[in-house]
């Protein structure tokens, strides 16, 4: 057997959104722009892509949801163009972020910083959340926007978007949120909350990798990051990817449909796991699960670096993912589990465990059954657990080489 | 960045198979108890190095017989990742039979070495070098405790990439010797900080006494104080060629001073130094006539040649005036 847990990377495209794709490559392949009828052929499809999406989300007619190549793309256009729309050409000069925002926000906020922008990176507490009375707390009159992932992807918290997006309605400022862990995952209703605009991604979600898409609440200005051939209304130019919105279209709805049935069935199978890795002494998982996408668990096991316990899972034929410096290319320490502080060494021992609607129950008893034997081995080899201590002074320091 | 570069390396694939093995299966994976010592009349060593929180941690067991110093058994425990226990259990592999003073010159390069599947292939990916430097400290650390010194008392030298093993002293004479500017060069010319990269610049992997951007710093100062002293003693001793820009044009001015400005200003005029620019063939000086030099016929002919003969003739062969 093999088991697939890191659906917070990425997923499984549903066969049956392969299936929709299909006709738009060699049938229906003409361009949506062109006059003729192959152009338009595609369109009956793409208007049913549309409505699928604005559905899922509960998106009025009034906002734009603009099709992307993908989540990195939609947080660089609105980084960007806030930055060109509101600092450039206005009188703001300030960005609010947090320390915990996917790469695609945190890394285009420091190249905006390199530019001359003020950018505040908040806090998490010890759950992985960020508190709306912080984000209150920083914003000033010269703050352009404030930007807060909806959940995070290491952890699966969920932070309060509701009340910030009324304090940020309140303020007068824009609110952006990187949806992508959210959407698919937890309901999302556009209407109940005040977010300006919100980035997203199909492959989060069983659609196809490389077709996002950026909501734009009230259809209201933002300078477009791609100029071109006036697309999507002169929002986004580039030939409309027709398969992929089409797939797209089709994956939201399949995810969002009975939502609540679909998360309670995910999240009975994750606290199913979480409960049995839980019974391992010095364990633990961040974030109340009550709080959490009903998918993700992110547990530290004392004693086990985390690319070892990888290791040994891939063994067993489970793909799972660290934060462990070892882990990444460059050994730098994972910055989301230092943000988060809950623990020194969580850095090093933090497994993320992220399951679909596609994972089952034998999956989960056979991943419970090699994760335990995989602790049990790393533990066994593990000094943290060795019973002979160090002859007299030949000890060891603790570190202290936890540098952001 | 090139084609090669632009899927990022899958770390676990650069790993050999000897790595994936002694991870799968160390051989020396375990401890050894002071009673089990004690029954073989020989005496326990355990050291650690590292901690679990900084991610890696080795615990090194030697029983060492006292008569003849020699590690007769050898056990190892440790918080890592794949390539750090690897690297554990080959380097109890390689103090097994060994003195404890020929166990000291293991290095981390010998245990690198020692899981290479053949000598061509580096055993893993540059970023895991560090887990071999861990084996080296501990077997320092492992032996200062059964000679009663200090650790440091084996090392010889300052080291400051411990994963390529490179020294202050080499460092320092490779950026004087090849006139290097750049971090890139260094890695290019020593490999240090081509690997974990902790000894680049503070805020890496591990906290380092001296890093790389540091001494290049220091060095490039000193080099460029030296070049300045040897500038100031050619300017005392008038070699006008190995002076400072600022040397040169002083030279110049203080020669026209001398010997031509008194002749221009009886005939109402006057000049300035506006640059100097030394070239390969010729240092050009470039002036303005003022006053009733301005325009003078003579400022082209007689006046240019009479100046630029004085300052040839003082200063440098390679000298050639350039009225603008």
């Amino acid at each position: 057997m093999q088991v697939y847990l890191d659906n917070n990377a990425t997923t499984m495209v549903d066969p049956s959104v392969v299936e929709v794709m299909q006709p738009f490559f060699s049938e229906i392949y003409g361009n949506p722009n062109s006059l003729h009828k192959f152009g338009t052929a595609s369109h009956p499809a793409l208007k049913k892509a549309m409505d699928q999406v604005y559905t899922a989300l509960n998106a009025s007619d009034d906002d734009d949801i603009i099709f992307t190549s993908c989540a990195t793309e939609s947080n660089n256009w609105v980084l960007k163009s806030i930055f060109n729309d509101h600092i450039v050409n206005g009188e703001k000069n300030h960005i609010i972020t947090t320390e915990v925002e996917h790469p695609s926000v945190y890394s285009a906020c420091k190249a905006l910083e390199d530019e001359g922008v003020k950018v505040t990176y908040l806090p998490v507490n010890s759950e992985g959340v960020v508190e709306a009375h912080v984000v209150k707390s920083f914003i000033t009159d010269k703050t352009a926007l404030v930007s807060v992932m909806w959940a995070s992807n290491e952890t699966g918290m969920i932070n309060p978007i509701k009340e910030i997006g009324e304090i940020c309605k309140e303020k007068g400022v824009l609110f952006h949120s990187d949806a992508v862990q959210a959407i698919g995952k937890i309901p999302v209703d556009l209407q109940s909350v005040h977010v300006d605009f919100v980035s997203m991604s199909a492959h989060k979600f069983h659609g196809p990798k490389g077709i996002g898409a950026l909501y734009i609440r009230n259809s209201q200005p933002l300078s477009p990051l791609l100029h071109g051939g006036e697309h999507m209304g002169g929002r986004r130019s580039g030939t409309l990817n027709v398969p992929y919105i089409v797939a797209m279209g089709k994956a939201i709805e399949l995810a969002t449909t009975n939502i609540e049935e679909k998360i309670a069935s995910i999240r009975a199978k994750r606290d199913r796991l979480e409960d049995a890795l839980l019974e391992l002494s010095d364990t633990f998982v961040v974030g109340n699960r009550e709080n959490r996408t009903p998918n993700t668990i992110l547990i530290s096991i004392r004693g086990v670096e985390g690319e070892g316990m990888l290791w040994d899972l891939n063994n067993g034929q489970i793909g799972a993912s660290t934060g462990s410096a070892c882990a990444s290319e460059d050994l730098q320490a994972n910055t989301v589990m230092l943000a988060i502080g809950a623990d020194n060494e969580l850095a090093h021992t933090g497994i993320r465990l992220s399951l679909s609607r596609f994972t089952t129950d034998e999956e989960i008893d056979y991943t419970i059954e090699h994760f335990k034997k995989a602790v049990a081995r790393l533990r066994a080899i593990s000094s943290s657990f060795a019973k002979v201590g160090p002859t007299p002074g030949g000890e060891s320091k603790e570190c202290e080489l936890h540098f952001h | 960045m090139a084609k090669n570069d632009l899927l990022g390396a899958s770390l676990w694939d650069a790993y050999s198979n000897k790595v994936t093995t002694l991870m799968n299966n160390p051989n020396h994976q375990g401890e050894i108890s002071e009673e089990e010592a004690a029954a073989h009349g020989n005496r326990l060593i355990v050291a650690d190095f590292g901690a679990e929180s900084c991610g890696d941690a080795v615990r090194l067991y030697w029983e060492v017989d006292p008569k003849t110093d020699v590690i007769v058994n050898s056990k190892f425990k440790s918080f890592g990742c794949g390539t750090a226990i690897a690297s554990s259990d080959i380097m109890t592999e390689l103090c097994i039979g060994k003195t404890v003073k020929e166990a000291v010159k293991i290095t981390n390069i010998d245990v690198e070495f020692a899981l290479r599947d053949n000598p061509e292939t580096p055993a893993v990916p540059p970023q895991k070098m560090h887990c071999s430097v861990m084996a080296y400290d501990v077997i320092k650390k492992a032996a200062a405790l059964y000679m009663g010194v200090d650790a440091d008392s084996f090392e010889e030298e300052i080291i400051v990439c411990e994963c390529a093993r490179v020294s202050l002293k080499t460092l320092q004479e490779v950026i004087r010797l090849n006139d290097l500017t750049t971090i890139e060069q260094i890695t290019d010319y020593t490999k240090a900080g081509g690997f974990c990269k902790s000894c680049i610049k503070p805020g890496g992997h591990e906290k380092r006494e001296y890093y790389l951007v540091d001494i290049l710093r220091d060095t490039r100062r000193e080099m460029d104080e030296e070049k300045m002293k040897a500038a100031a003693d050619a300017g005392s001793k008038g070699n006008f060629e190995s002076m400072t820009l600022v040397q040169q044009i002083k030279a110049i001015d203080a020669q026209i001073d001398e010997s031509i400005r008194q002749f221009l200003i009886m005939d109402g005029g006057d000049m300035e130094v506006i640059d100097v620019k030394p070239g390969d063939d010729y240092i050009d000086v470039y002036i303005r006539y003022l006053g009733a030099c301005n325009g003078c016929a003579s400022s082209a002919t007689g006046t240019l040649y009479a100046i630029e003969s004085t300052l040839k003739e003082k200063l440098s062969k390679k000298i050639r005036v350039l009225p603008i």
